[in-house]
């Protein structure tokens, strides 16, 4: 076959393919815009001025940029949007303390559940996985009344304790799952040479899963961060609303301040989406493991 | 490392008594996990078993006596009850339908061959990462019935010739949730099938493709198969969710208009932090935690049937 004649064939090959291929892509970037357009248009919204976005009909690009509601919400000092800063500064404080939490607990549980022996392990191990499909409904009228007597309403370590429970289950599926592939010589080795149990959790199995602590603190931080109904009832002043009962407030109080909803809507959202995008392999592996074998 | 291995097992090794602390250690190991654990779940679990038999009730000082099954019988005669249980079975059984398939679909697309496939596959976790209040604000905005971008674009496509009042609808507001639910939640099916797509090992294609098969009979007699034990756990958990569902019919209906979007969930919430009706509310919690007990039996049970499968 002269090289005029391959070159003659792949071409043909090409275009047979060629409806396929197109049908592929217009699928794929069917696909992407069903998944990116709500979104976009959340984004948009908040950075249009009301008058942009209330003629009709609608203009989609915004002639002018508006920064006015993410100024507010970064240096306001009264009324919702800056309200909205204590709440984000709550979000953080109690993602940020389950993940810990849930990290450093689930660490220790996961490594019961994976190198030691003792009688109901089993039962224990699926009774603890068990626990995730307790829907908080149920949980949410006891816990109340248990916080409020506690003194606990309104306070951030409710809502950290709340949240705790319903990550820990998950954190210690997948860090047994990372335990389990670490080789049990390494820590016969260590307790030789006069390790003790906490020395061989803290300086070999430990370090040896920071892929795994990885994966599920950002887990375990995205749940927390996104949880709702917990907050919305645990909740009823500043000082423990989370971003997510801010917001919600927002929608009926503001009323027609769309413009400005969007913007809190968007910073809310920053968070969990810039840390879901960048490690997304983690989160499909807890993913996966969550539901799979949860 | 053999010399390791010598030494352990040619020594008395003090391996026996470490071997009758592990029963404490593992309790103090796991008393953290379990005081959270236990605390927040397993006693209010019990405490509000116990309230669902009291006529608890804040604004009455005097409610919170023993009622039997009172509460249940009360719930089960409400009209309103089983109207939202009909809500929730429609909402479960299109959400769960439409996100698997999606899902599977999707999973198999993504699965091809094709140019920025590694950013696509990323992408899909945006809905997924999205905090549920601002999924609900977000979509509420785009079914606005003034400046809402559905009208927008219905209107200048020529689809609908007036801007509607989308959420004045008892039915429509019910299809509208039902859609944004799908959106944020039919990633989470399309990120596991394809992770149980990729599992398959390719060479079953290649001898399909060998013995003649076509891909719709591949498709039939190898990805099917393979998919079903990941099929069948999204449709349970995904039914557990649904049951669940709370977040979206707060933020963008109320549960109106007219109950019209009036779930198990949010009729449960009503009665409790609205009404205040502690009692009657953890009875209607305790029947829907029977549900998705229910529901998680049967999927950890259908869950060592595929192992017993694969094994």
């Amino acid at each position: 076959m002269s090289r005029a004649e391959a070159k003659r064939g792949a071409a043909a090959a090409r275009k047979r393919i060629a409806p396929g291929r197109a049908a592929l892509y217009a699928a794929v970037a069917l696909v992407c815009v069903a998944i990116i357009a709500p979104y976009a248009w959340l984004v948009v919204s908040s950075l249009s001025f009301r008058v942009d976005l209330t003629t009709v009909p609608l203009k989609w690009f915004p002639k002018k940029l508006n920064l006015e509601n993410y100024k507010e919400i970064a240096l306001g000092s009264n009324g919702i949007k800056a309200s909205l800063k204590t709440g984000l500064l709550n979000s953080i404080a109690i993602a940020g303390s389950s993940t810990l939490f849930c990290l450093l607990a689930g660490s220790l549980a996961a490594y019961v559940f994976s190198r030691l022996r003792f009688r109901g392990k089993g039962a224990v191990f699926s009774f603890i996985l068990l626990t995730q499909f307790m829907p908080m409904i149920v949980l949410i009228i006891p816990i109340y009344i248990i916080m409020s007597r506690l003194g606990l309403l309104n306070t951030i370590p409710a809502l950290v304790i709340a949240d705790c429970a319903f990550i820990l289950p998950l954190v210690i599926w997948l860090m047994r799952g990372y335990f389990e592939a670490i080789p049990r010589d390494l820590e016969e080795m260590a307790r030789i040479d006069g390790c003790s149990r906490f020395g061989t959790i803290f300086r070999i199995i430990l370090p040896l899963s920071t892929p795994g602590l990885a994966a599920s603190g950002i887990f375990a931080f995205i749940i927390a961060w996104n949880e709702f109904f917990s907050a919305l009832v645990l909740s009823s002043t500043l000082r423990s609303k989370t971003i997510s009962v801010i917001i919600s407030e927002f929608s009926s109080k503001v009323g027609v301040d769309y413009v400005a909803m969007a913007a809190a809507g968007v910073v809310a959202s920053l968070p969990p989406v810039i840390l879901a995008l960048v490690f997304q392999k983690y989160i499909v592996q807890g993913l996966t493991a969550g539901a799979v074998k949860g | 490392m053999r010399t390791a291995d010598a030494f352990v097992a040619g020594a008395p090794r003090p391996r026996r008594r470490l071997l009758e602390s592990e029963g404490l250690l593992a309790f103090l190991l796991l008393a953290p996990s379990l005081a959270v654990i236990f605390g927040v779940l397993v006693f209010p679990m019990l405490s509000s078993f116990a309230l669902s038999f009291t006529s608890l009730k804040l604004t009455d000082p005097k409610s919170g006596g023993f009622i039997a099954l009172g509460n249940y019988a009360a719930a089960l005669k409400d009209p309103i009850f089983w109207a939202s249980m009909r809500r929730t079975a429609i909402f479960a059984v299109s959400t769960v339908t439409v996100e698997t398939a999606l899902g599977v679909c999707v999973a198999m697309l993504l699965n091809q061959k094709f140019r920025g496939r590694a950013f696509v596959r990323g992408l899909v976790i945006l809905p997924w990462a999205l905090p549920y209040v601002v999924n609900g604000i977000m979509w509420k905005w785009i079914f606005d019935a003034n400046y809402g971008a559905l009208n927008a674009a219905l209107t200048q496509l020529g689809i609908i010739g007036d801007y509607k009042i989308w959420l004045g609808d008892p039915w429509t507001a019910m299809v509208l949730v039902i859609f944004a639910n799908i959106w944020k939640e039919t990633p989470v099916a399309i990120i596991l099938a394809l992770a149980a797509l990729q599992s398959i090992p390719s060479e079953l294609y290649e001898a399909a493709a060998i013995d003649g098969a076509r891909r719709f009979r591949a498709f039939g007699s190898i990805t099917l198969p393979l998919l079903k034990p990941i099929i069948l756990s999204l449709v349970v958990i995904k039914t557990i969710w649904a049951l669940k569902e709370f977040d979206l019919i707060y933020i963008i209906t109320k549960g109106g208009p007219a109950n019209g979007t009036n779930m198990f969930s949010y009729y449960i919430y009503q009665h409790t932090f609205q009404f205040l009706n502690f009692g009657y509310g953890s009875a209607l919690a305790y029947l829907l935690t029977l549900l998705a007990i229910g529901m998680s039996a049967v999927y950890m049970k259908s869950l060592k049937g595929g192992l017993d499968v694969e094994s």
